[in-house]
Parts: structure tokens; sequence; C-alpha cells
């Protein structure tokens, strides 16, 4: 049954958006959304409990048998993925956010519903398909449609920073083209598991590792990897709130899986770990992230700006666990993708609750706020203390993995180094919550009149503080699905 | 009830407070019922914590597992006999810290009572979880529960001076615990694959012994809140606080968190064969020996008396310390036993600071002269105290001392006299330091007759603090001279 309905997944956002386009009733368009968002999410899960325990899904497109035609597969590694991607989307998007974002008219909101729509179709046909073209094709979906998303965000360098996004995601999105270009000449395929199999002889001629570096330095500027993430503190903290939330909760990760899977799947842990030893560049690019991204953050006076940074040092986790190539520090990456959209998503949409109420975010003007707001302070609180790892939340969990997974390495200088990174989110964390619960409110800036932020804002960014404290106590969900993706990804197949 | 509901209800009980100080005192308005609850909760705690007693003696080890958390970790509890002293003591002495908060909060005219009640029940529902722990991880977890909780307290006056105090507890403490104690837990996982507390110790005798000595400091400085020099500075930053918490947290249920940390990882994570007579064991007694010297002399130059206090309490928590590092039978029941008497003592001894900032609002010790015969139940219970915490019998402490003493002599170091003589010094250092304080009271000329006698020239015989105030130190007091009399109980509990 599920797998007649798969292609389903990536197809409903798709038609979804010109239906928003063609009903331009914003109220309709919220939704009708909304109620898109929630099938993909039914589908995801059903295709995860589908393949739990190592199965696979495959799915021609068009009838047409791969390699030639385009093939869906399903595995463990991207129905996580899916899975993540469409229930943050539709935690998201439950967020009210009275009246959209603030510079698009009532009479053009349905746009940004269907560009919404098809950044979603875009995200998740990355992480569904099995063909590499198709990928560069879902690629620049989603990206271009991010691009706009982030231009809507009403501050005048909102779209400087949706042009620089643009000018870095092009380059990336070239990168990535050329990479797939060069894959092609030297195996004729485009299908990822034909051209797996094929890469074997050719594994060392030039044209393949030339092709393994564009891919890389490609998904990179993506992903934000440092020091490739300057299009990501700007594009975040001048997008709508909203799609603040959206990107750091799953554009990141998709890239993530992207770059996961060619690693593994189709260049192979050994070609890649033992032989190019990748985690010689990789690893020190995360730990560097770690801590210069997280200095960046404490010196941050915009709550978005400094989220914003820590989003580049939380990539630095995630990227550090891929380089130990372990099944232990790679699990442990992959359950912060999820584990890192929950925390940072659920924080983002703090700071909506607080534009919408405060009407900025600048760490002067959250003074004193935890008394006029205080429901919204405590899941302000609830995700910080995630960020910086305090067990029993989720943040928790990943370190515990990756340090784990570091020292199966032998690798004990970079364990204390991760654990050491954690204080400087202290630092950051604490310096907000001080702001928010100490100091007094300016004289010019008086909070009298703020008050709680309405339900339909505060109950899905408090769902996602309370997911930050229930999965870092229960990890059979989480944990449990990234051991076996990565054990799959690191035996080569997906 | 059986053992393991009664172990769910001891652990829920705290909470249960803390929800009725937010109902009573935030939503309904009813202050005097929330005043009331606690110390009624704090009983029950209290009851239901005593209850496992009798299990315990009779050699059970009732036990509880919530859920598994990570592959191989479970949320759980277990009571042993060092985990049932360290919850009798945090719950028992609850009960009595929140009668004397009610009389110290009002009397002092505090702000955001209902919070601060709030989150004091919360702190008791972490040190409880750290008690019970039966594994690293679950230690862990309420460990920094402990340190998150009682933040809101330390900063409860929310002065800049506060914040300062504030940001410096929160430093240190999770400093040490995640580079510290969390490497230190993480590393032990990696070479044994289990955290869970065993009898005997989880690390084999293979492990090496420069492994040994490295995860013993990094667990005794991971333990941040026992103040092990030089991670101390927290503890005399965190008397900004109200009185009552550095009494019930700073001077009991916190510190005593992290010695009782030590104490636990000694015996069930290394295991006392493992570490009796080698150099892991050596270092930190050296370490704990310098702590307990140092912190004794800084002590002495402290005019604050809060702050003469806490360096005390950083002196006193070396014993236990110096204790655990011997890494025999005496020394844990040795430190097992300084972790009740100078909960008793000290707890006394805060109080009275707190009596005589609600009565005169002094709080220097230079300011004291005379004061002893304004306030004589004050100062009697303060001298009663100090005897314990100096180690004199017929109070509670000298047992402490005393098997203190007789594990040094069997370590059977070389230095062994050295570590005698340690002992020795350090209570003649606290005799330097508590006592100026009872003698200026009661033998120091009152200064009310000088200029600065702005209380109103004829001098009352008889000026305690309120009845709620100065009733649960003089009860500690008695406690304190009461523990002297039952450590042969205490003595068959921490049977090692």
């Amino acid at each position: 049954m599920i797998e007649k309905i798969l292609v389903l997944e990536v197809v409903l956002p798709l038609l979804a958006a010109p239906v928003c386009v063609l009903v331009r009733h914003p109220r309709f368009c919220r939704l009708f959304s909304l109620g898109v968002v929630a099938a993909c999410f039914a589908i995801a899960v059903a295709l995860l409990v589908e393949v739990r325990g190592g199965g696979v899904i495959s799915y021609q497109l068009g009838g047409w048998p791969p390699p030639l035609g385009i093939e869906y597969r399903i595995s463990t590694v991207n129905a996580y993925l899916l899975a993540l991607v469409t229930a943050m989307a539709l935690v998201i998007f439950s967020f009210d956010s009275r009246g959209g974002p603030p510079r698009v008219p009532e009479q053009r909101r349905h746009l940004y519903y269907a560009v919404f729509l098809l950044c979603i179709s875009g995200l998740l046909g990355i992480t569904i398909t099995g063909d590499a073209f198709n990928i560069f094709v879902f690629l620049e979906i989603s990206s271009l449609s991010s691009y706009i998303l982030v231009s809507l965000g009403g501050h005048r360098r909102a779209v400087m920073s949706a042009f620089y996004y643009l000018v870095m995601g092009t380059i990336g999105g070239v990168f990535f083209m050329l990479g797939v270009g060069l894959l092609y000449q030297e195996t004729g395929t485009l299908n990822l598991r034909d051209i797996a199999a094929r890469l074997e002889p050719s594994l060392h001629d030039r044209g393949t590792v030339l092709a393994l570096a564009l891919l890389v330095v490609g998904i990179s500027i993506k992903l934000a990897v440092f020091p490739l993430h300057h299009w990501l503190p700007n594009a975040y903290s001048f997008a709508p709130p909203k799609v603040s939330a959206f990107l750091a909760a799953t554009a990141t990760k998709v890239s993530f899986y992207l770059l996961a899977m060619i690693l593994f799947t189709i260049f192979g842990a050994p070609f890649v770990f033992e032989e190019l030893r990748l985690q010689a560049v990789l690893l020190p690019l995360s730990l560097l992230a770690m801590f210069l991204a997280s200095g960046a953050a404490i010196f941050q006076t915009d709550l978005r700006r400094l989220l914003a940074y820590s989003s580049v040092a939380q990539i630095g986790y995630m990227t550090l666990g891929l380089s130990t190539a372990n099944a232990t520090g790679l699990a442990g990456g992959l359950v912060h993708l999820f584990n890192h959209a929950v925390m940072k998503g659920g924080l983002f949409l703090v700071v909506a609750c607080l534009l919408y109420r405060v009407g900025s975010v600048h760490l002067d003007a959250l003074a004193g706020i935890g008394r006029r707001m205080p429901l919204t302070s405590a899941a302000l609180v609830i995700g910080g203390l995630s960020l910086i790892g305090v067990p029993g939340t989720v943040g928790f969990v990943s370190k515990w993995y990756l340090v784990s997974g570091v020292l199966e390495r032998g690798w004990t200088a970079a364990a204390v180094l991760i654990l050491l990174s954690s204080l400087l989110a202290l630092v950051y964390v604490g310096k907000v919550v001080e702001v928010v619960y100490f100091r007094k409110p300016a004289e010019t800036q008086p909070i009298d009149h703020v008050r709680e932020a309405p339900l339909g804002m505060l109950a899905p960014a408090w769902v996602l503080a309370a997911a930050a404290v229930f999965f870092g106590l229960t990890t059979n969900w989480t944990y449990g699905v990234a051991r076996e993706a990565a054990e799959l990804l690191l035996a080569g197949g997906i | 009830m059986s053992p393991e509901t009664t172990i769910l209800v001891a652990l829920l009980l705290p909470v249960l407070a803390a929800v009725s100080c937010l109902l009573l005192g935030g939503g309904l308005g009813r202050p005097n019922l929330r005043d009331i609850a606690t110390p009624l909760i704090g009983a029950c705690t209290f009851a239901a914590v005593w209850r496992l007693a009798g299990d315990v003696l009779a050699g059970g080890r009732p036990e509880l597992v919530l859920f598994e958390v990570l592959p191989g970790v479970e949320l759980a509890f277990q009571v042993e006999p060092l985990g049932l002293l360290y919850g009798l003591v945090a719950s028992g002495l609850w009960i009595v810290t929140s009668i004397y908060a009610v009389g110290y909060m009002r009397g002092h005219h505090e702000q955001n009572q209902t919070r601060f009640f709030t989150f004091f029940a919360l702190s008791i529902f972490a040190a409880l979880g750290i008690a019970f722990a039966s594994n690293l991880f679950t230690l862990f977890l309420f460990y920094e529960a402990l340190t998150l909780l009682t933040f809101p307290l330390v900063t409860h006056h929310g002065t800049d001076e506060a914040r300062r105090a504030g940001r410096i507890y929160l430093g240190i403490l999770l400093f040490t615990s995640i580079s510290f104690l969390l490497f230190a837990i993480l590393f032990t996982w990696r070479l044994t694959g289990t955290i869970d507390f065993t009898p005997g110790g989880i690390l084999g005798a293979e492990t090496s012994s420069g492994m040994v000595t490295v995860l013993l400091l990094l667990y005794a400085f991971g333990a941040g809140k026992a103040a092990l020099m030089p991670f101390h500075r927290w503890l005399p930053n965190a008397m900004v606080a109200p009185t009552p918490v550095s009494a019930l947290l700073h001077a009991v249920a916190v510190v005593k968190a992290g010695v009782f940390a030590i104490l636990k990882i000694v015996v069930y994570v290394f295991g006392l064969d493992l570490l009796a007579g080698s150099n892991a064991s050596l270092s930190l007694m050296t370490i704990a020996s310098f702590t307990m010297l140092m912190a004794a002399v800084i002590a002495i130059r402290q005019d604050n008396l809060k702050a003469r206090l806490a360096y005390s309490t950083i002196s006193q928590l070396a014993y236990i310390v110096l204790g655990a590092a011997m890494a025999t039978a005496t020394g844990v029941l040795a430190g097992g036993m300084q972790i009740a008497m100078h909960a008793a003592g000290k707890i006394t001894l805060f109080f009275c600071a707190g009596a005589i900032l609600v009565a005169t609002h002094k709080k220097k010790v230079s300011e004291l002269d005379g004061l002893g015969r304004t306030m004589p139940w004050t100062f009697a219970a303060f001298f009663l105290a100090s005897l314990s915490i100096i180690g004199i019998p017929p109070l509670g402490g000298s047992w402490a001392k005393w098997y203190l003493m007789v594990g040094a002599l069997e370590t059977g170091f070389a230095w062994q006299a050295a570590f005698l003589g340690v002992l020795m010094l350090s209570s003649l250092l606290a005799v330097f330091y508590l006592m100026p304080v009872v003698v200026r009271g009661f033998f120091a000329a009152s200064p009310s007759a000088g200029p600065s006698g702005s209380a109103g020239g004829d001098r009352k015989p008889i000026a305690e603090a309120p009845f709620l105030c100065v009733a649960p130190l003089v009860l500690t007091a008695l406690l304190s001279l009461a523990l002297f009399f039952v450590a042969g109980d205490l003595a068959s509990l921490l049977n090692f």
C-alpha cells in the first residue's frame, strides 16, 4: 500500500503550491498547507515504520526501471530525514504568525504559502530520490524558494541577505552540478546506487577525486560548514521568524543528509576516510566551528543573530560526528540532526513570539521580559539548556554519543574540546537568561504593555520545548533510528 | 507500600510541595497555607525516607527502575547506606529549615517568597534524586538539576552582587561538572561499558594506576559542589542568598551532594580494593588536606560571619573527601558520619547567623560584641554547634574526627602521621575561627552605649529573632548533641 502512495510525499506539496496560487484566499491557504504538511508527515511516519529494521522500498517513477528511470528509494536513513523534515514543518506550520511576515500584503499572502510548500517539496525530494540529477533539481527548487522566503523578512537588509544567500547558494549549486557531471562522465549513469557500483574501478581517477571535492564543497556551502557559513547568520536573522525556524530546523539537516549520503553511499567510508582521510580536514573545521561560531555568538546583541551563530557551531557538532566515521559517532551526528532541529526550531519560534509582542529581539529590548512573558521565557530557558547539553535535554543525548564516538576513535583531545565548547554555549545562553530575568527594562523602552504571547504561537513553541525534554529522556525512537541509519550508511547502502 | 513505591513517593513529595507552593502562594494567594504546607510535606518526605531505612538496615537494597534513557543507561534509583544517610539528612533538615525560612523570610521582609519556596522544594527533589541514584547518569542528571534549581535561590535578591555571584556559581559548577565529571563518566563508560554503581566497583584491577589517578582526580574536581580548592570560590559567593538557602543548601544539600558523589564513586565505581594504598588515593588525600588547612586559615581572616562559615564549610567538606580518598572502610565510615555531623552543626551556625541578621541587621563578626546577652538562645546554640564542628565530645562531630584519625593511621602510607597532624591542626584552626564569635557575644562589652547606639539608648534584656527562627536553631543544636549518642547506629549502617 505505502509503496503506491510514497510518491505523494513530494507530489502533494508540489501540487498544493499552484492550488494556493489559484485559490488566493489567505485563510484557506494557511489551513490547506497545514493539511498537506500533515499528510506528508503521516506518509513519512508510515514509511519509517515500514523500513525500520533494514527494509528498503523502491519506487520507479513512471514505471521506468533504474538505472535509466528515476528511482525513489527509501531506507531508514532517508525515512528518518523525511519524518524529521515533515514533523518540523508540521509544528512550524501550525504556528499562528497572526498575519504572516510583515511586508506581505494580504492580497499576496497566498504566494508566501505557495513558496513555502515548494520549499518543503524540494527538501523532501532531495531526501527521497535516488537519482543524482533529480537531487540537483530538487536542490534548486528548495534553494530558490528559500531565497524568496528569506527576502520576505520585512527589514531592508532582508533583501540584501537573501541576495547574498542566493549568490552563495548558487555557487554551491554549481559545484554540486559539476560534481554530478564528472561522476556521469566517469560512470555513465545518474542512479546513485549504480554510480556507487560502477565507480569501484575508477575510484582513484583524478576525475573521481575532483568530483568528490566539488560535491563536498558545494554541499558544505549549503550546509554552512565553517568557514563557508557567512550567508547563514544574515539569512536567519533577517528572514521572517517562522522561516528562520523552518530553515534552521530542516534545510541544513537535509544538506547534512546529502553530504553523508555522498560520502558513504557513493564513495564509501573506506575510500573517503581511510585513503583520502577527509577527517583530517573535517575534524579541525568542526572544532573551529564549535569554538569560533560559539565565540561569535557570545558577542551578539540580537537574539536571532546569536541563535544563528549558535547554529553554525551546532553544525560543527554534526560534521564532527561525520568525521568519526564510526557507528557511535555517526549516530551521534545523525541524532543531533533531530535534536538540534527540535531545540533550534523551538528557540526560533520563541523568537517569533517575542518579536510579535515586543517588536524587537535586540537584547536591550528584552530586558526584564521574563516577568511579562513567563511561559515564553521558560521555553527560551529550556531551549537554552538544551543547547548547553544539560542532562535531561536532547542536547545531552547528542553530546553523549558524539563524545563516545570520538573516544572510540581515540581522539581524547577532541573529546575534551567538545565538552569545553559547550561551556561557550553556557556563556551565551547565560547572557540571554540574565537579560531576560535580571536586567531592569530601560526607561526608554517600557515593557508594561507587553503581554504573554497568544496560544496559537505559544503552543507550537512549547511542543518543541517539551520535545526537547521528552526526547532527552527517551531515546528509543531518536537514537534507535539514528543508530540503524548510521550502521546502514557505514555498510555503504541506503 | 512496597519499597519501590516508597522511593517514588519520597522523590515526588518535594515536587508536590513545589506545586502546592506555586498554587497556594501564587495562584490562590494564600501565603499562610503555603508556609504550613511545606513543613508538613517535608515531614511526609522524611517519613518516606525513614521507611526505607528499615529495609536498608536489614540488608535490602530497594530499587526503582523508571525507564531506559539511552541503550544501557537507565533512569534508576537504588537506596544503599550512603544514599540513605544523605537522604535522611537532606529531608530531615528540610523540615526544620522550612519552618526557619518562614520566620526568616517574613522577619527580614524578603520579596518573591513563593518563587523562593517553590525552588527550595525542587532543590530537595534534586538532592533526593542524587541520594538514590543507582548509576552515574542518574546522579549526573540530578546533580546538574540541583545546580540549575538553586540558581534562582542564589540570585534571589536580583541585585548586581547577586547576579555576579550567580554567574560565578553557575560558571564554576557547570564548568567542573561538564568538563571533568561528564568526561570522567564518559571515559568510564568507554572503559567498562557500564555506569551502574556496583558493590566492589566497576573499574577492573587491570586499569593502569595512572589512569586510576587521572579518573579519580577528574571525579573529585568534577564534583565541584565538594568545593575542593581551587574550585571553591562559588561557595563564598553563594552566600548572597537568603540565609535559609545558605543553611540548608550551601551547608547541607548542595555541598553534601558533591562529597556524597565522591564517596559513592569511590565505593561503587572504583571500589575500595582498587584505590586503597594507591598513588591515586595519596594524591587526593594531599589535595583534601591542603584544602582543609587553607580554607581554615582563610576563614579566620573573614569578618563577614556568613563568609567565615562558608570557608569553614569548605574546610569541613575536605574532611569527607579525605575520608573517601583513604579508600578504607574506616575512611568511608568517617566520611559518611561527617556528612551527618557537619550537617547538623553547620546548619545551626547558619541559622544563628540568619537570626542575628533578622534581629539586629548585623553581618560582621566584629559587630557582635555583647550580643550574647540579648540573644542568649542563639549564642548558646552557636556555641554548641561550634563545639561539634571543632570535634569536642559530647557532640556529634567528635566521632567523625575520631574515625578519620583512626582511618589515617590505618592507611599505611609512610606519611600517615602527617595526615594525623593535619587533622589536629585543622581542629585547632576551627577553634580560632568559631570561638571568637561566641567569646565576643558573651564576654565583650556591648558597644550600644557608644555613639552608634541608635537602637534607642536603654538595652532590652532579651531581643531574640522571631520564635520561628529561634526554635529551629535550638532544635538543630540539640540534634548535634543527640547525634553523639546515636553514632553507634550510624556506624552499623555505614559498615562497608
